[in-house]
């Protein structure tokens, strides 16, 4: 099925998301929609969808302008849509959840589950999904998840798929496995719509790319443009994917971990018995997938969530036991996890949220009485410092871009001394630009000799940025290994990925020797050798 | 600073946190990231902000809707529109003029009986309406005052009610009980008002902060324990001497608020405007400056706002929620001083009649602002003080003013309903802005 998207408009207020664009997605072929967060992709897969009703353009099915008037008319001309965050009831077995709203039914309306469970398997067999009908959805992890509703979509007779940012909850293993499947998928004949930011898998995997900026098509490109004239073509000029920094020059070890453990109220053990620790000077990246403890042990430094058991000192002195207050004064620098939730008041102007920590300490405030003008002339100069785009410090944050409110943090919590500073996800939802702002400054808290912990679950940033990698899994550390090797090589990616799915580092070492993941075959430089081959090559160096 | 939440997370079931959870844009918690249509963080605002948010002009909208639906329910009420209406086809015209007669007289009424009444004999006459709305909104504006830092730190405060009995049993026994010098007397009942209100409000905000406990419901049975508790104390002898009945000894003349306008400066006045309005004035400002210039108000505005976030910036929910709370019963304690020291002059099992209720619907009305809660307490004092008046002369009943005080409350609440009405955009989309809090501040 050919699917055409002519000069497809979307306005939402004055903010035009989509504007004139056209997308052509030929039959079997996996067309990669390639743009920033906020670039307008999300909106054009939910006109595509029949969400979305466009304000202008029309849509094509094999050469016929359709009109979806919502999701069933999308599905019945054989669009099927797998979501960022899946719709799919936890409590219901998979072939429950593929018969949900398309049910079976036998004479007088009985549900045929056996017919729903008879086209999982058929489906599952077909492309080698190896999902079982009757598991529980929440128990299956969430990759498995994934291809159900895949299954889901394609059990609907989806000629053309639309996958929403799939990657973003798959371990590198898990992220292979989709790729495999997307290939199986493709020859089967099923056109597939891959919505990314991420340049490494559109390269593995897609036959053609459309970069979306701004709402508008700003080219075409082959999968065989580099990443970074595909960063380049995204954010509108050319970035630098690495960062540049000088080889670490660690102290001594000034934040130290030992035995600690955080336990749920419902007796889940979140944080179990892990003991590391960062030296003045250096950063510290906990990689691993999403929920696996990173967040506990962020929020654990701060004081936000109390530990159970073990110590925790920052040059000597016990962290353990102070309020959240006691640990930012003395030194402590905390960027969340969740910017909107814990990061800022989104009500309170720029200004306010740039003192949300310090607005009771000198010279902000004589006693109980607040200077508004002190706090103005703080916000003027941390946005200044900090390129923080803005009209005036005195409107609400929640007018900013999630990139500039990301700024604001960094600039609050960067503006006062620190001994240690703890960034978690610190470049999640941000554009390119910001990114690499943001990696810029924690590189410069590091080169003044703070000890930096990143809690990322993006692998190519903690590559990017860390000293050294602490690999979490189901609350342990699984191990601590340098990011550069004493030959100076960096770590090998299909290591760390398998240590994110809890294999300890030697045996991880030796199946990575052994086999190679498709996302590290992927070419970064574009000289026509897969990056993992290239391991002991100069061009590392 | 010390004290935390046992639970180590922040507990669930407040309207704090529901705001905490609602006002995360769904894109921003997820995984990678929001992608969503537009460049802009989202703001899903609840309930409570959308009430608080709105802008005057939907406060102004809201009351003069409900004077209309109150309007027609007069007209319904009255003897004459019903009778016309029996013979509503013969003659349509005598059940519409009946209807406009039985409006406009009982409004015009309402607005001699709250105003200015241009048919009474001397000047003073003529302006002591107003000086009674002035009277009765004393304690709706005291107390909408702490229903409104309530509000703004995302507690629902229920509690005036109580904590204006407690503090009017504490002002009157020292108002009574004791013999101080001029002045002093008065200033020490006012403080004791003040503590016994503070202490009432600040119970539910220990529970809160300590244990979790629902300020709503808490609020709303310490309510119950304070109506018994003076019923209760009005039996005794110390409060009820002679066991004449429901009421306390007289307040002693030093311990009482002196007129504002005394006979001598304006013979034969007759008003009751006492210097309890004056409190209430300086309260507002006092309570302005709290909310927007001092740490405390930011406290409570950062946790009212996003308690997640308050928390993750060293800021202790739990302290300030008992920070407001005890501030809240501060003021509705003031609230009680100015109905026993000013206004009724002793302690009565009805002394805080149905002010602590009022004042919730003050406190929306006035969108928690400092200025707009005192002049929507202006307007319920108004609304009171015109009742008797309009009662005496159209025979309409003063219950027409509760339906309009409820109507009132029920179109803030709905903010959506009130725009369709009269066709008004919806300033939450496509892009929200936050009207300017400025507004009716400026106005004062």
């Amino acid at each position: 099925m050919k699917l055409e998207l002519q000069g497809i408009t979307k306005v939402f207020g004055s903010l035009v998301a989509n504007d004139h664009i056209d997308l052509v997605v030929e039959p079997g072929e996996i067309h990669a929609l390639l743009g920033e967060n906020g670039a307008g992709k999300s909106t054009l897969m939910n006109v595509l969808y029949g969400l979305y009703d466009p304000d202008d353009g029309q849509i094509l099915v094999d050469g016929r302008p359709v009109r979806f008037k919502g999701p069933g008319d999308a599905v019945a001309a054989g669009i099927g849509m797998v979501h960022q965050h899946f719709m799919l009831v936890p409590v219901f077995t998979v072939a429950e959840s593929v018969a949900l709203g398309y049910e079976p039914a036998g004479p007088g309306g009985v549900l045929r589950l056996d017919e729903a469970r008879r086209r999982v398997r058929e489906i599952s067999d077909r492309f080698g999904f190896q999902v079982d009908p009757d598991a529980v959805v929440e128990d299956l992890p969430v990759g498995v998840q994934q291809r159900v509703e895949i299954i889901k979509a394609l059990s609907r007779d989806a000629h053309v798929l639309i996958l929403d940012e799939p990657t973003a909850v798959l371990t590198p293993q898990e992220t292979d496995e989709l790729i495999r499947i997307m290939g199986e998928l493709k020859d089967a004949g099923t056109s597939i719509v891959f919505i990314t930011h991420k340049l490494r898998e559109v390269r593995a995997v897609a036959d053609r790319i459309t970069v979306i900026r701004r709402g508008k098509v700003v080219g075409e490109a082959s999968p065989t443009s580099t990443e970074t004239e595909l960063a380049s073509l995204m954010v509108g000029r050319a970035v630098s994917l690495t960062v540049d920094k000088d080889p670490a020059d660690p102290g001594e070890a000034a934040f130290q971990v030992k035995d600690l453990s955080v336990v749920a109220d419902n007796g889940t053990v979140l944080v179990d018995d892990i003991s590391f620790d960062v030296r003045a000077g250096e950063i510290l990246c906990i990689a691993g997938v999403q929920g696996n403890g990173q967040t506990e042990l962020a929020e654990v430094i701060l004081g936000l969530e109390e530990a159970d058991a073990g110590t925790m000192t920052l040059d000597g002195e016990d962290l353990l036991g102070r309020s959240v207050k006691k640990r930012l004064r003395a030194g402590v620098g905390f960027v969340p996890e969740d910017r909107s939730t814990d990061g800022v008041v989104s009500s309170f102007s720029i200004a306010e949220n740039l003192v949300l920590d310090l607005y009771d300490t000198a010279p902000f405030a004589r006693g109980l009485s607040m200077s508004p003008a002190k706090v103005a002339a703080n916000a003027e100069q941390r946005t200044e410092e900090f390129d923080v785009r803005h009209t005036s410090v005195q409107d609400p944050i929640s007018t900013l871009s999630g990139g500039n409110a990301q700024k604001v943090v960094l600039a609050r919590e960067m503006s006062r001394p620190l001994r240690l500073l703890v960034a978690s996800q610190p470049t999640r939802g941000l554009d390119v630009g910001s990114i690499e702002f943001v990696h810029k400054r924690m590189v410069a808290e590091r080169d003044r000799g703070t000890p930096v912990i990143i809690v990322s679950t993006e692998l190519d940033e903690v590559m990017a940025l860390a000293d050294r990698i602490a690999v979490m899994y189901r609350g342990r550390i699984v191990g601590v290994l340098d990011a550069v090797d004493e030959d100076g090589h960096p770590v090998n990616r299909d290591v760390l990925g398998l240590m994110m799915a809890g294999v300890p580092l030697d045996e991880a070492q030796r199946q990575a020797s052994e086999h190679m993941s498709a996302l590290a075959m992927a070419d970064l430089d574009g000289d026509g050798i897969p990056d993992a081959l290239q391991q002991g090559g100069e061009e590392q160096e | 600073m010390s004290e935390h939440n046992p639970s180590g997370r922040p507990t669930g079931s407040d309207a704090g946190e529901e705001q905490a959870v609602a006002a995360a844009p769904p894109g921003e918690t997820g995984v990678s990231g929001g992608h969503g249509p537009t460049h802009r963080e989202h703001e899903r605002p609840t309930v409570l902000h959308q009430i608080l948010s709105g802008s005057a002009l939907m406060s102004v909208l809201a009351v003069v809707l409900a004077l209309l639906i109150g309007g027609f329910l007069i007209a319904f009420a009255d003897q004459d529109v019903r009778e016309a209406s029996g013979y509503f086809f013969a003659r349509p015209t005598d059940t519409l003029s009946a209807t406009w007669t039985s409006m406009t007289e009982a409004y015009i009424a309402m607005f001699r009986g709250s105003v200015f009444d241009w048919r009474a004999d001397t000047f003073a006459g003529m302006v002591k309406p107003f000086t009674e709305s002035m009277v009765f909104s004393i304690p709706l504006i005291l107390a909408g005052l702490g229903i409104a830092v309530g509000f703004r730190a995302g507690l629902f405060n229920i509690g005036a009610q109580g904590q204006i009995i407690v503090g009017a049993i504490v002002a009157a026994w020292l108002g009574f009980h004791f013999d101080l010098p001029p002045v002093i007397h008065l200033l020490v009942a006012i403080l004791g008002g003040l503590i016994g209100g503070a202490v009432w409000g600040g119970i539910p905000g220990v529970l809160k902060a300590r244990f979790g406990a629902n300020e709503v419901i808490v609020t709303i049975m310490l309510n119950y324990i304070a109506v018994y508790l003076i019923t209760y104390i009005l039996k005794q002898p110390a409060f009820n001497p002679g066991r004449t009945g429901q009421r306390s000894p007289a307040i002693a003349a030093d311990a009482t608020y002196p007129l504002l306008v005394p006979q001598w400066l304006w013979p034969g006045n007759g008003f009751r405007l006492h210097w309890g309005f004056v409190v209430a004035i300086l309260a507002t400002v006092l309570v302005w400056w709290l909310m927007e210039r001092s740490t405390v108000g930011f406290e409570i505005r950062a946790v009212g706002a996003n308690p997640a976030a308050a928390r993750t910036a060293g800021m202790s929910v739990g302290r300030t929620t008992i920070i407001t709370m005890v501030i809240a019963g501060a003021l509705a304690g003031l609230a009680a001083g100015g109905q026993v020291m000013g206004t009724e002059r002793s302690l009565t099992a009805g002394v805080a009649a149905s002010f602590g209720f009022d004042a919730i619907t003050v406190a929306l009305l006035g969108r928690s602002r400092p200025w707009g809660t005192f002049f929507a307490g202006l307007l319920f004092g108004a609304l009171k003080a015109g009742g008797f008046l309009m009662q005496s002369l159209t025979a309409t009943p003063i219950d027409i003013v509760l339906v309009v005080q409820s109507l009132i409350v029920l179109l803030i609440a709905a903010p959506p309903l009130v725009r369709s009405i009269f066709r008004l955009p919806d300033p939450g989309r496509p892009r929200r802005r936050r009207a300017a809090p400025a507004t009716t501040e400026a106005t004062a």
